[in-house]
């Protein structure tokens, strides 16, 4: 390491630990931003000194649970360095890189919009992309930016660069199209398709020629395996296909992979087919990456939850579930698992921060309404309280069974004192409300904070 | 009260949950024992002039926007026609660019809209994004403030004497110059605003509502009984606070 950057990483680290001990929360992205504001370039340089290169993932939903899961498979071996807790934009990136002093492999999950600099700067030797799907405006723009954006930054990457894609995504798909270092991954198990697009189906249409593509299957949102019926368009061959996937209520699922390099089960103790794509993503970058079907299988089943997303915390008897919900598709997903087993009470938590969304219009194409059928009692809270009540009401939730309370504290007391002893309190929050229910949480000690680690 | 919706290309054009607004009438007229009867009119499908009450078109992404725009270009006539006969109509975002004359990209191409509203829109460099406040008065003497979202490259010039949905309080508007926002054309109403716009601003949701019955057979709109609307009032008041806490227009 050459002095300058000696000099730099440690001042760096030291502010962090200093944001820490001053009690300032995590300090996660505080080195980073330091070193990333004194010299970028150091980014490079800290990644070029990863013995085992660089993976990246990139998706709209899912990105911190892949990531979470390729570690787990790929931490066994060597050390990582990891932004574990999602600070996903280039400064978080340089502060995982200042922590890990030791690590030989970097495992990064990168916001959408820097995925084109990451590449750039950190050089990986896989690229994992999940999906796109239509998420926070405000922020992203249409979809149609960000997938232009990936394009240009796909046709930058060298050709011995693996391409790790879900093939189910008409877009993401056509991003490898062509390219021998590829890993095609998809569902192959129609017994779990939808009967019809949802409402907030994306990518429904033909990238060739506009026409409604036919689906023989759709998994989720516009995933699936599509045809255009005018100019035969279609899902190309998967490389890396889930089957025989069976879905365990709340709580597990277990579904077979088969690869070019064989075929093996896997058992997870997470819910929903999301979290099936998550692991089809995490184990396409991890064979790709060096790893084993046998490490794919151990490590994903040693996996349990990534931050707030189904993390299940204790508090007095009781435990509470964080299922992270920020846009239309990721919501019907939690929404499709909660269909399994309905709780009696639920806690929905609307923040409108700029990394929540400040355009809140997202609600209104969450299918809820299966819910609102069954709750006994629904809770609306954050910022934005009042609106969530609205869609709700509008949904056909009768207002007795309705409270609006904006306080994320009370609503989280409220909803504990209505579950009975020894069963969970179903907590939907935004990205910032999960976070203060968190801290709220933490700060009761049920749950250690996440700069310690997976509590 | 039979009230018969036509939604325009539900399919392609409901990006900012459009249905909401749906649902919002929806209910909104049940209480007030009307039937709101929702047809979705798609691409190559006929538009019949006299078939709809109520006429809702969404907004949706470019590429979408992009495939069925040759379509309601080809639907012009029936849409003059439906609003000659006095149609209540709600365009949102993309559906009230198009209802103009047309969009003009940033590389000069053109891509005619339906000619209904007296505008035409010009891609800008920059989005204008975020909370907006307006001042309405679609009634004479009565003023209402309508609180929304918009998110929009588009620049929408409207023609010398076009009437604007309302004066501009806080946000950018058409085109983040001129203070006025959307347009209005008897009852056919277009604008930037979602929310989606009717839940948090039930009074227009009610005003669109009265010139639907009135065309269903009413003749004059009626006076709807009112609803408490106490949550709709908390929505209006965060949102219209987050547009005020945005500043002036800019």
């Amino acid at each position: 390491m050459g002095l300058r950057l000696a000099l730099e990483t440690t001042t760096a680290r030291a502010l962090g630990g200093l944001s820490r001990a001053a009690g300032r929360g995590g300090g996660t992205t505080i080195p980073g931003k330091v070193l990333w504001k004194l010299d970028p370039e150091a980014v490079d340089l800290l990644a070029a000194r990863l013995t085992e290169g660089v993976a990246v993932v990139s998706a709209t939903n899912g990105k911190t649970t892949t990531t979470a899961m390729a570690a787990e498979i790929l931490g066994e071996r060597q050390s990582l360095a990891w932004n574990r807790a999602g600070a996903n934009l280039m400064s978080g990136l340089a502060s995982a890189l200042v922590d890990a002093r030791r690590a030989e492999f970097g495992l990064f999950e990168v916001d959408e919009a820097a995925l084109p600099e990451a590449v750039t700067r950190l050089r990986p030797r896989v690229v994992a992309l999940g999906n796109l799907f239509r998420d926070q405006l405000d922020r992203y723009g249409e979809l149609e930016l960000v997938a232009e954006r990936w394009r240009t930054m796909v046709g930058a990457l060298p050709p011995e660069t693996t391409l790790v894609v879900n093939a189910d995504d008409a877009v993401v798909a056509d991003l490898a199209d062509g390219r021998a270092a590829a890993i095609r991954f998809g569902l192959d198990d129609p017994t779990h398709a939808r009967t019809r697009l949802q409402h907030a189906a994306d990518s429904k249409y033909c990238l060739r020629c506009g026409h409604p593509y036919d689906f023989a299957a759709a998994y989720l949102g516009h995933l699936g395996d599509y045809r255009c019926p005018n100019c035969g368009h279609a899902r190309p061959p998967l490389d890396l296909a889930v089957r025989n996937i069976e879905l365990r209520g709340l709580h597990a699922s277990r579904f077979q992979i088969d690869a070019a390099s064989g075929q093996v089960e896997i058992e997870l103790a997470l819910p929903g087919l999301y979290n099936v794509y998550n692991a089809a993503a995490a184990a396409g970058l991890a064979l790709a990456s060096g790893a084993s079907l046998e490490d794919v299988r151990s490590g994903l089943a040693r996996f349990s939850a990534a931050f707030g997303r189904f993390e299940r915390i204790p508090a007095g008897g009781k435990s509470v579930v964080l299922l992270l919900v920020k846009n239309p598709a990721g919501a019907n997903e939690v929404v499709r698992t909660l269909e399994t087993g309905i709780p009696p009470v639920l806690v929905v938590a609307l923040n409108d921060a700029i990394a929540d969304g400040q355009d809140v219009s997202w609600i209104w194409d969450v299918d809820f309404e299966p819910l609102l059928e069954h709750a006994q009692l629904v809770i609306v809270s954050g910022s934005r309280a009042a609106e969530l009540g609205l869609r709700m009401t509008y949904g056909g939730l009768p207002a007795d069974r309705l409270e609006v309370e904006p306080s994320l504290e009370r609503a989280l007391d409220r909803g504990l004192g209505l579950v009975e002893a020894g069963t969970e309190l179903v907590v939907l929050p935004t990205y910032t409300a999960m976070l203060e229910l968190r801290k709220v949480l933490t700060d009761r000690g049920a749950v250690r904070p996440y700069w310690e680690g997976r509590s | 009260m039979k009230i018969r919706v036509g939604h325009l290309y539900p399919d392609y054009l409901n990006i900012y949950a459009d249905r909401g607004n749906i649902a919002v009438l929806a209910r909104r007229a049940a209480l007030r024992g009307h039937e709101l009867e929702v047809r979705a009119v798609g691409l190559g499908d006929l538009l019949d002039p006299g078939a709809h009450d109520l006429l809702y078109v969404g907004g949706g992404q470019d590429r979408e926007q992009a495939l069925i725009a040759p379509d309601l270009a080809a639907k012009a006539d029936a849409l003059h026609a439906a609003h000659t006969r006095g149609v209540a109509l709600l365009a949102v975002c993309g559906g009230y660019q198009l209802l103009g004359r047309g969009y003009r990209g940033r590389d000069g191409s053109f891509m005619p809209g339906a000619g209904l509203f007296p505008h035409e829109t010009v891609a800008g460099d920059s989005r204008m994004i975020g909370d907006v406040l307006l001042e309405c008065e679609l009634d004479p003497g009565a003023r209402r403030p309508l609180a929304g979202f918009e998110n929009h490259a588009g620049r929408t010039l409207l023609d010398d004497g076009a009437e604007p949905l309302g004066r501009v309080v806080y946000g950018f508007g058409n085109d983040g110059a001129s203070g006025k926002e959307g347009c209005r054309l008897g009852n056919a109403l277009g604008t930037y605003l979602h929310g989606p716009l009717l839940p948090r601003n039930p009074w227009l949701a009610d005003w669109l509502l009265g010139r639907a019955l009135a065309h269903a057979g009413t003749g004059e709109p009626p006076t709807l009984a009112p609803l408490t609307d106490e949550l709709e009032a908390e929505a209006f008041r965060v949102s219209a606070e987050r547009a005020r806490r945005r500043g002036g227009r800019r």
